[in-house]
């Protein structure tokens, strides 16, 4: 009795319904494949939480915004006044709105340090780059879903940030105007705006859900990197994903949530904007427009670039400062997307690559430092050096510039020169290694 | 001991190294105060920390305040007169406090507009029709509505606190326009608002001090609450949680050890 392609490969299940059910759809068994018994590089550390804990992420933000949605009004007369009663009237609407506003903020913590993970352990190089381009598509579509969601409140802040980002793009010469009312359905941010936003902000989620699946699909080709960088070779080097890793995942969670309710429950508002709780006013802008501080980083870089690029000593000029700043955010994001080919270095880890390890840290600095200078005013004076007056632009500049050599520069170059220390032979010896250094450092304190 | 005393005077250093520097730094805070930076008082209230809740008592004086003073001006339209339960009123006393409004309701059965007591399910009652009307009665300004400013300022309530008790004369060479007012809180140092509150304006019943500052704090409780009126529900279920997620923790912490304890 042969059931098709797969009927070969089945373990039969013990339970008569579970077994009905996987005779006819294999599904129990593909999950007893892809996360029963899939083997894991056995030497993961925490870092290797947050893609479990990234998609937890993912899927309280859609629960609670679609419980949101289901008391929202997109209409620019009533939908401040529709977050409202849902602070007050709704039945723990304040909790839910809570839940989904700071979820925004831990998204993206989880994600950015999802990402440096990747960075780090050289999660990005071959095999597994189209996993690394899936990663860097569902980071593009969470700044775009979290952008949209913030508009959504119609507060200050929303009205004001929706204003300069929509107009960003009319940088782009000879359409730009034209794609910018395009995106407004009209000739400003307005009814039109607010109701397509919130569309998209309902759609764009569910594509990600789909980009996920890609991306873990993908992880599941290749199997995971490890802080080693090494690929397992013998059974030896991994474990089951079941129980050791679904244990570690909900360990980690579990710490994750605690911080993330500690925000919910004692300080909702802390990583948000007061302003945006003064209904949107199109007649009064705010002292400070700022984003979200998730996009503080890029923000910085938008306006670092206040110069107009071209041939110096010139008149010719290729790019207006406003274009230049707009190519400069998005460009900032396309490097991290083609880091598989920058850094082609053989190595993997940053743990065998001193250098490139030296070079990553100072770049995750100097990208808080860009979010620190992103929150600040544009130009405001920091010091007198001399007759020089050193400004905030100033600062954001030579941490663009940092940035971009760090992948245009650092990389390529560390990729041919840098010698890497001694590896060991497989992840088990990597592991058995540790463990001798810390059975050493453990008796040099006991000394 | 003699690590001990080591350490004692160690500490004593740092204690006198600090308390010299801050002796350094006050007279800084005074200079910058001349110089019209704008300055918020730190107030301790009730309902900070993770456990603070709010002291009715203070909730219900700056309910007066707000009746009797800021409604003049400011609207508080978020806010219904049920939602005054929270301040330990009885349902007959808020139909009172409803009722001593006066609010336009219908059309009626005939097509009429018509005017009836205030009910508790309103919300409070705007003292002006509209922004134009609340801009003409108060040189172009809109008196902001205040169910949210202590959401939508930064420091919240000890931004209400500063503004109230921020009133002074305007430093020498500092020239305020007419119908304007100086105010140390207030970004700028100018507020269209003229000082609202002075000693003994609302006369409290429970022996609670008369004076501006007390107001001043009673208001700005009753502001934060009028803000966050789930405040205190969110605390206590904030703890509960917490303390939940950490036992849960150290319950998988234990669980993870056990099950990877044959690996290393």
């Amino acid at each position: 009795m042969s059931a098709g392609p797969h009927a070969s490969q089945r373990t039969p299940f013990q339970n008569p319904v579970i077994e009905w059910v996987d005779q006819r759809l294999p599904i129990f068994t593909m999950v007893n494949k892809e996360y029963g018994v899939f083997p894991t590089p056995k030497n993961f550390n925490y870092f290797w939480n947050f893609g479990a804990i990234a998609m937890f992420m993912l899927v309280t933000m859609i629960v609670t915004g679609i419980t949101l949605a289901m008391h929202y009004a997109a209409n620019t007369g009533i939908a401040f006044d529709s977050v409202e009663r849902i602070m007050r009237d709704v039945n723990y609407g304040w909790l839910i709105r809570y839940i989904h506003m700071n979820g925004a903020s831990f998204f993206f913590i989880a994600v950015y340090i999802h990402i440096f993970r990747g960075m780090y352990y050289g999660s990005y190089k071959a095999p597994r780059e189209l996993l690394w381009i899936f990663g860097v598509v569902i980071f593009l579509l969470m700044m775009a879903t979290a952008f949209m969601g913030y508009v959504l409140p119609w507060g200050q802040m929303s009205f004001w940030g929706a204003t300069v980002i929509t107009n960003l793009f009319s940088a782009i010469p000879v359409v730009g105007t034209s794609i910018v009312e395009w995106l407004w359905g009209g000739f400003s941010v307005d009814n039109p705006t607010l109701n397509r936003f919130f569309a998209l902000h309902y759609l764009l989620p569910f594509v990600i859900v789909g980009v996920v699946f890609l991306h873990i699909w993908a992880l599941h080709v290749t199997g995971s990197n490890n802080p080693s960088g090494i690929e397992p070779k013998t059974e030896k080097d991994t474990l089951p994903f079941h129980p050791y890793y679904t244990m570690k995942d909900s360990f980690g969670l579990v710490v994750f949530v605690a911080i993330y309710a500690a925000f919910v429950f004692f300080m909702p508002n802390a990583l948000g904007h007061p302003d945006n709780y003064t209904p949107a006013n199109p007649m009064v802008t705010p002292a400070h427009i700022v984003p979200e501080w998730y996009f503080l980083p890029f923000y910085a870089i938008l306006r670092a670039i206040n110069f107009d690029i071209g041939i110096p000593f010139t008149d010719i000029v290729f790019f207006e400062a406003k274009l230049g700043g707009v190519l400069a955010m998005f460009g900032s994001i396309a490097m991290v997307l083609i880091m598989p080919w920058l850094d082609k270095h053989p190595v993997r880890s940053a743990r065998y690559r001193p250098k490139f390890r030296v070079a990553l840290l100072v770049f995750v600095v100097s990208v808080l430092a860009l979010g620190k200078i992103g929150g600040m005013p544009a130009d405001a004076p920091l010091a007198h050096i001399g007759s020089f007056l050193l400004t905030t632009t100033h600062i954001a500049q030579i941490l663009t510039l940092y940035y971009f050599a760090f992948f245009l520069v650092i990389l390529p170059y560390l990729s041919k020169r840098e010698r890497p220390l001694p590896m060991p032979e497989s992840i088990n010896d990597a592991v058995l290694q540790g463990q001798k250094s810390d059975q050493k450092s453990e008796k040099c304190c006991e000394a | 001991m003699k690590k001990n005393m080591e350490k004692n005077s160690m500490f004593k250093k740092l204690v006198l190294t600090s308390a010299a520097l801050m002796a350094l730094s006050v007279p800084s805070a005074n200079a910058s105060e001349s110089k019209g930076v704008h300055e918020i008082v730190d107030v301790p209230f009730s309902f900070e920390g993770p456990l603070g809740t709010y002291d009715k008592a203070s909730l219900q004086r700056g309910l007066m305040v707000y009746r009797q003073v800021c409604s003049a001006c400011h609207s508080l339209k978020r806010v219904a007169y049920r939602n005054l339960e929270a301040l330990g009123y009885t349902p007959d006393q808020i139909k009172t406090i409803a009722g001593d409004v006066t609010v336009m309701d219908g059309p009626n059965d005939e097509g009429e507009m018509f005017e009836r007591p205030g009910r508790p399910s309103d919300r409070f009652k705007s003292p002006f029709a509209n922004d134009k009307a609340a801009a003409a009665g108060n040189g172009g300004a809109v008196p902001p509505d205040l169910s949210l400013i202590t959401k939508a300022r930064h420091n919240g309530a000890d931004y209400v606190y500063s503004i109230l008790t921020g009133y002074a004369e305007a430093p020498h060479g500092v020239v305020i326009a007419e119908g304007k007012h100086y105010n140390k809180a207030m970004d700028g140092n100018v507020i269209a608002m003229a000082p609202p509150l002075s000693d003994g304006a609302v006369s409290y019943e429970d022996g609670t001090p008369q004076i501006v500052s007390q107001y001043a704090k009673d208001v700005a409780t009753f502001l934060t609450w009028a803000a966050e009126p789930e405040l205190e529900h969110r605390k206590q279920m904030g703890v509960k949680v917490i303390l939940f997620l950490c036992v849960f923790a150290g319950i998988m912490y234990a669980v993870k050890r056990q099950i990877w304890k044959k690996v290393h």
